[in-house]
């Protein structure tokens, strides 16, 4: 028996099959993206010119606070936790995750941590307002919005511990037979690795909110000094946490692009042993920078922290030069998912460059809150991960819909988010350079900062309109019949060995696994089969 | 043979299961939740010329000791009780559970006691702030062990638990000896280095 409308709404609500409950992650990702992207929108009208035109200094406040705490918390990783649920599973030739239960108790909580931080605006005082980096004592003055987004960030933090402990036990034993650990495609490499930070750097957030808290409604005096607490404490307990949390929201990105690169340049990943050894570096070294947030504070060890910071280029070199040897010499074909991965290694490499600059204390002294700082967090996680979210948006979706995205909408997307992402967050560099501190409503015109900013703002209505052709993109493609081949881009890993989208238990049979390319080598083994009949 | 099948039998052979897996990522989680707590501790404490500072009474040792001697006990009892459902001993089993979950509660039971008694409120400063947040987590922990022993015990009695699947009791253990040692660690922070 069919189930009707309502049973099959409430067949979703119950769902614990890793790949509807990765469609649920996808779902609220994407909506809160579109708040937070709003928010930027509305932040960057109001920055196009100088003078107040639109928020007061303390509506502004809240925007670009709520705004960095959905994009990182409730966008880019929930979307990135989306492709590990959805794929993880496939990838290694797997039923499900290893506790689905757990696994849809970690999605459900994240609508109830979003919504509990934007419930502050309708709070007097309005939502938080100290930053999504929350500084004390701001952060101690804040209103009842402020507790809302202690709270809500708490069950956010639950949600992905959950998450992750769930990822590291799929990997560990639910692999299928044959799928060693240098078998593991590169993408669960990058969900395992990620996992691990999660797993060891969010337990300090949620000790760092709960101390905040005790401070605010408690009587505590932890970041209280005239108590006897330490203001800067706060800033050490984030930072160790936010770190690592950085490394979090672009491990699984550089996994998707060491996924799509091979692929579409018809070449097995370059140096694949160099790539996870690099990973698992980053993972290690990303607990020992945490301090370099804090250079201006004058209270940390400014050469112990440039160093360790500096280190990190090293494997994050490493996976550069695999990337480009992966492509060198390739037949490479530029469908969109190829053309996103390309964007994310040329955007990703200026917010890696802009990133060391600031590594050195004595440039970080003068760009400190400025709005360079802006523009490399962007590149990072825009440039980089939202590039790389793109990609898997496009390379996965016929598998997930069983429907192929326009090719040509894909390639407007990427060509105007392209142009539209340079031009917003480019001349943040320069404007950063002239002194422009991030964090503020309004600028005097004689500044010099007039015409960039508008220019900044052009770009961000031109961002805009490259995630409205994605999502027309999306829409019209899932009112076509679903006519996805089973392996659209002859590629490499389990996923697409199974039906476009694949069968509620994943696989009716699995090739056999002896390398880190089965689909691959399937293919080929059938092909030379086939000659020789 | 299905792919079902060959997948359920790989997860047979392999190693620790699932749930023990689990478990031990999840207090590796709890101890890095602790750690951010002991490291503001002895940041705090590095800074001040006395501890606990001037004006703060050290709290008293004789009620959390017989509390941390009962904690301590309670954790070897549950082994015991580990080693007994590993030979099948279910009765033996549900009688160290509940000696566990009696002892648990009375650690609770007299941490609050101690509470009523201290000399100083949280809004006394630095030092009752540490002392009150950390020692009542830990407290909230105690209590979730209680919680998760007290199903462990129901799914016993219910005849859920044998020599082949006792993985709960083994995951349990894991979370309760991890309080145990977290407790060893608050006792010496706000007991022992206060002297």
């Amino acid at each position: 028996m069919a189930p009707g409308p309502r049973g099959r709404f409430v067949s979703w609500l119950t769902t614990t099959d890793h790949k509807r409950i990765g469609i649920l992650y996808f779902l609220n990702s994407f909506l809160f993206f579109g708040v937070g992207g709003v928010f930027a929108l509305l932040m960057r009208t109001e920055l196009a010119r100088p003078g107040t035109q639109i928020f007061a200094p303390h509506a502004y406040n809240q925007l670009f606070t709520i705004h960095g705490t959905l994009m990182v918390f409730l966008f880019i990783f929930p979307v990135l936790s989306g492709f590990g649920n959805y794929f993880v599973p496939l990838q290694i030739g797997a039923l499900d995750m290893a506790f689905p239960r757990i696994n849809a108790l970690s999605f459900w909580l994240l609508p109830v941590g979003g919504l509990t931080i934007l419930s502050g605006f309708l709070t007097k005082g309005g939502a938080a307002a100290a930053g999504w980096t929350n500084y004390v004592p701001l952060a101690a003055q804040g209103r009842t919005g402020e507790d809302l987004w202690i709270v809500g960030l708490l069950i956010v933090g639950t949600s992905s511990i959950l998450g992750a402990i769930n990822f590291i036990v799929t990997i560990l034993r639910l692999r299928a037979p044959g799928m060693s650990m240098t078998r593991l495609p590169i993408f669960v490499w990058s969900i395992l690795a990620q996992s691990l930070l999660v797993v060891l750097a969010t337990p300090v957030l949620t000790a760092a909110l709960m101390m905040l808290f005790a401070d605010r409604r408690l009587g505590a005096s932890f970041f209280d000094a005239t108590r006897g607490g330490n203001v800067l404490l706060w800033q050490h307990v984030f930072w160790f946490f936010a770190h690592p949390e950085v490394y979090i929201l672009i491990l699984a990105a550089w996994g998707v692009v060491s996924e799509i690169l091979p692929v579409f340049s018809g070449k097995p990943l370059f140096g694949y042993r160099g790539v996870v050894l690099a990973f698992l570096m980053i993972t290690a070294l990303s607990f020992t920078v945490w301090a370099h947030h804090m250079f201006a504070t004058g209270a940390v060890e400014l050469p112990f922290f440039s160093a360790t910071t500096e280190l990190i280029s090293i494997p994050t070199g490493v996976l550069f030069f695999n990337w480009l040897f992966t492509l060198r010499n390739g037949k490479l074909r530029f469908e969109p998912p190829m053309l996103f991965a390309l964007g994310f290694i040329a955007m990703f490499l200026i917010g890696g460059i802009d990133g060391v600059w600031t590594a050195s204390p004595a440039v970080d002294f003068a760009l400190t809150d400025t709005y360079w700082v802006v523009a490399h967090i962007h590149y990072v996680l825009f440039g980089g991960t939202v590039f790389g979210i793109m990609a898997a948006m496009y390379y996965w979706f016929p598998k997930i819909t069983g429907r192929m995205l326009s090719k040509r909408l894909g390639q407007w997307h990427f060509w105007i988010q392209l142009v539209g992402f340079n031009l917003t967050f480019f001349p943040m560099h320069i404007l950063g350079l002239r002194g422009m501190p991030r964090r503020i409503a309004d600028y005097a015109p004689n500044r010099g900062w007039t015409f960039l900013n508008g220019l900044s703002t052009l770009g961000s209505y031109l961002i805009g309109v490259a995630m409205l052709i994605f999502l027309v993109n999306v829409i019209t493609t899932l009112r076509k019949p679903r006519t996805a081949p089973d392996d659209p881009w002859e590629a490499n890993t389990l996923e697409w060995a199974t039906s476009s989208p694949p069968p509620p238990h994943n696989f009716d049979a699995l090739p056999p696994i002896t390398s880190n390319r089965p689909v691959y080598d399937a293919r080929h083994t059938a092909a030379r089969a086939e000659g020789t009949s | 043979m299905s792919v079902s099948e060959t997948i359920a039998d790989e997860r047979a052979v392999r190693g620790t299961s699932s749930p023990i897996l689990g478990m031990v990522l999840f207090v590796a989680s709890e101890a890095m939740f602790f750690a951010a707590f002991f490291g503001v501790y002895f940041t705090i404490r590095a800074s001040q010329s006395s501890w606990p500072p001037k004006g703060i009474e050290a709290p008293k040792l004789g009620i959390p000791s017989v509390a941390t001697v009962l904690l301590v006990t309670s954790s070897f009892v549950l082994q015991a009780g580990v080693r007994a459902i590993q030979r099948g001993q279910t009765r033996r089993l549900e009688r160290l559970l509940a000696a566990t979950i009696v002892m648990g509660l009375g650690f609770l039971v007299l941490q609050v006691w101690d509470y009523s008694r201290s000399p100083f409120g949280i809004r006394s400063g630095i030092f009752p702030s540490l002392f009150y947040v950390m020692t009542s987590l830990h407290l909230a922990h105690v209590a979730g062990g209680v919680v998760f022993l007290s199903m462990i015990l129901a799914q016993s009695r219910t005849g859920q638990l044998s020599l082949e699947r006792h993985e709960p009791v083994e995951a349990g253990a894991i979370y309760w000896h991890f309080v145990d040692v977290v407790w060893i660690g608050l006792f010496t922070a706000f007991y022992l280095l206060t002297r």
